[in-house]
């Protein structure tokens, strides 16, 4: 076998693994869009602010220091404390589930009923609050989020792979412990909307509000569960990706990235967010790989936007979209 | 007691359908043209001008282009950055490539550049709606600023990837470059988008705005009425984008001087323009102006407030910045979905009938 093809499949493997993480945002934004059928821009900035309290948390960083410091003329920063990264998460989860709720009481009760492209711009309007609210809340610099995940190259894939072809193959530890989890996540996603009562609830919801309603089924609480499960799927994004990259800005613009993938995969379905991911996330690794050089490069920036503004011309709904049916 | 229309009698058509009908609105409307053209340039100082008035009027052109797709015709554009980096870059290849040619023209053709490549990306929009348009003007807000990065041809391959403006005159006077007087570059700029309000103004009470508006409220039935959605929507984009062209033209020419795109046409851009239009009222002229005015001026007084009074450090201002940004959209979302402009409306409403209301 060529060399060439090795590497591409290394190049298509990583994509793919790419594409998990893309997917794992993508998910957050199915699930509110289903039962509110509010697209939720600020996906992204929530996996933001979860890795930046993850950290804030674990690390015993004084909330607000920067602007105590400004306004008191003190020298806070750290509480001097370390937290275990189990403790860290689980209270991370429960700030989560308190935004959640504030979400709910505060913007979501007052936009009932109205055009959904007006909910958008107001969930435009949370993602630019909630980042200048996460950046004074735990300052701006670059994070590095470290709850013991596997880092660095995995010796026995690339040992086993290099045994039966000949050519290791380089695949990130990381990448497939985001794998699993992902893969734990949505089977457990699954297993909560099929079986129990409250999963239950949430799937009526998606079909019919008003039919929901008048089974005595309360609206405001399937939010704010629905907003938590967001919320807590933006944490395990963000630790993710934090432990990729570190924790910054330029994590939220993954939820701009998530966009495509819910297009390719249909705003409504949930297989549709993982199969956009995964193929978003090959697709823009090979395209980089054959096509970038030829062209300058750095094509990953705007190839999955392409993409799907391609496929969406033949396919309006998405892959696995319901039809779009108008009536007047 | 003196906002009235009573003893202002109509006696032609013509001027019952005038854009303001009370006497007081066109007084006013004439003395705040002659105050921006005459007065305003001998008045204000040169950090105000090029702090606040230039930008005002760079953004307020803006504005208006995105509210004629938006606010006007329905139709959400994520890409304003974007096409305001084509028009940018347009004016540039225009003013090396052609020398001679007249900074107004060069401008305006920037404009017509901009509308040929935003009735290119409308062209989806005839398939898709809602989000997924969102979406897919996404694709040419970072396929423009990634091209304008990578292709040396777009900035004659400076080593920098940067632009920089040529000096150009009007009537002898310099308008771009370092050395011209903020004054000369704000009358250019107030003249150009003086004539872009009067277009947009005339255009949405005819027959182009009317259709688009009429798809904006609900597509399906306007084809049945009879309104061309192909026509309708292509003309909003191809229209809207010859304006945001012409506001990223003067942003590059007249306003920086010098840009590099990812920098100055960045999605934070198509996203601050989008704003301006919530806050300042979808499907309205004044709105956008307000909405400008608004988002122009508010990071210039938190910046007074916080950095220089209070003595606060810049990020703070900033990530506050960002903070009181995003709490005013969902507020005027919820509590004032029309906007600034529907303020001013109720404003005047109440003021006809001041001081006996019944």
């Amino acid at each position: 076998m060529p060399e060439q093809f090795y590497f591409a499949l290394e190049v298509a493997l990583n994509g793919l693994l790419t594409g998990v993480m893309y997917s794992l945002v993508a998910l957050g934004f199915v699930l509110i869009y289903k039962s509110s059928e509010i697209f939720n821009y600020a996906q992204g900035v929530m996996a933001l602010f979860a890795a930046l309290t993850l950290v804030g948390l674990q690390t015993g960083q004084v909330p607000f220091a920067e602007l105590i410091n400004a306004i008191f003329g003190t020298h806070l920063s750290h509480f001097g404390w370390q937290l275990p990264p189990l403790v860290a998460i689980v209270l991370t989860a429960a700030v989560m589930v308190l935004f959640a709720f504030l979400v709910e009481r505060l913007i979501l009760r007052h936009l009932v009923g109205q055009e959904p492209i007006i909910l958008f711009m107001a969930t435009i309007g949370l993602a630019y609050f909630l980042e200048g609210f996460g950046d004074l809340m735990w300052g701006s610099e670059i994070k590095k989020l470290d709850i013991g995940l596997p880092q660095g190259i995995s010796e026995t894939v690339e040992s086993l792979t290099g045994k039966w072809f000949g050519y290791g193959l380089f695949i990130d530890k990381l990448d497939i412990a985001a794998a699993v989890v992902a893969g734990i996540l949505v089977t457990v996603l699954t297993l909560f909307s099929q079986y129990t009562k409250q999963g239950r609830a949430l799937r009526a919801v998606a079909d019919d509000h008003q039919a929901a309603l008048s089974v005595g089924i309360s609206l405001r609480f399937i939010w704010v569960l629905v907003w938590s499960i967001a919320g807590f799927i933006a944490l395990v994004a963000g630790v993710m990706w934090g432990a990729k990259s570190g924790v910054q800005f330029s994590l939220s613009l993954i939820a701009l990235k998530a966009l495509p993938v819910l297009m390719l995969g249909g705003f409504t379905s949930i297989p549709g967010a993982i199969v956009g991911g995964l193929i978003i996330g090959v697709g823009e690794k090979l395209f980089e790989f054959w096509v970038g050089p030829l062209i300058g490069g750095a094509t990953e920036n705007w190839f999955a936007y392409v993409l799907a503004l391609i496929f969406l011309v033949f396919r309006p709904q998405g892959l696995f979209g319901e039809k779009i049916i108008e009536r007047v | 007691m003196f906002y009235r229309e009573a003893g202002d009698f109509k006696t032609t058509y013509r001027e019952d359908m005038q854009t303001f009908p009370i006497r007081l609105d066109r007084r006013a409307y004439w003395m705040i043209v002659v105050l921006a053209f005459v007065v305003a340039p001998f008045v204000v100082n040169d950090y105000w001008t090029n702090a606040v008035l230039l930008p005002f009027l760079v953004w307020a052109t803006a504005a208006l282009g995105l509210n004629l797709l938006t606010g006007y015709c329905g139709q959400v554009s994520l890409g304003t950055g974007g096409f305001m980096a084509v028009g940018a870059f347009a004016a540039y290849k225009l003013m090396t490539a052609f020398p001679g040619m007249n900074i107004f023209f060069v401008v305006l053709l920037a404009g017509v550049v901009t509308a040929v490549v935003g009735l290119l990306f409308g062209l989806p929009s005839l398939r898709i709606k809602g989000f997924y348009l969102a979406v897919a003007t996404l694709a040419a807000q970072f396929f423009f600023v990634w091209l304008f990065n990578k292709m040396p041809w777009f900035y004659n391959y400076s080593a920098s990837g940067q632009i920089t403006a040529p000096e150009r005159t009007i009537f002898g006077i310099l308008v771009t470059g370092p050395s011209a007087a903020p004054a000369a570059k704000y009358l250019f700029t107030l003249t150009i988008l003086f004539g872009l309000a009067w277009l947009a103004r005339n255009l949405t009470r005819g027959r182009t705005g009317r259709s688009w508006m009429a798809i904006r409220d609900m597509d399906i039935a306007a084809e049945i009425i009879g309104v061309n959605p192909l026509r309708a929507k292509l003309s909003a984009f191809a229209v809207s984008s010859f304006f945001i062209g012409v506001a990223g033209a003067l942003f590059f020419t007249v306003y920086l001087g010098s840009a590099e795109v990812t920098e100055a046409f960045g999605i934070d851009k198509s996203f601050l323009v989008l704003f301006m239009i919530i806050i300042g009222g979808l499907g309205s002229i004044l709105g956008s102006f307000l909405g400008a005015a608004l988002l122009v001026l508010l990071p210039v007084f938190l910046k007074n407030v916080m950095v220089d009074i209070l003595g606060w450090e810049t990020y703070i201002a900033a990530h506050l910045e960002l903070m009181i940004v995003g709490g005013l959209i969902i507020f005027f979302l919820i509590y004032e979905p029309h906007g600034l402009a529907q303020l001013w409306r109720l404003a005047k409403e109440k003021l006809r009938l001041w001081p006996f209301p019944y």
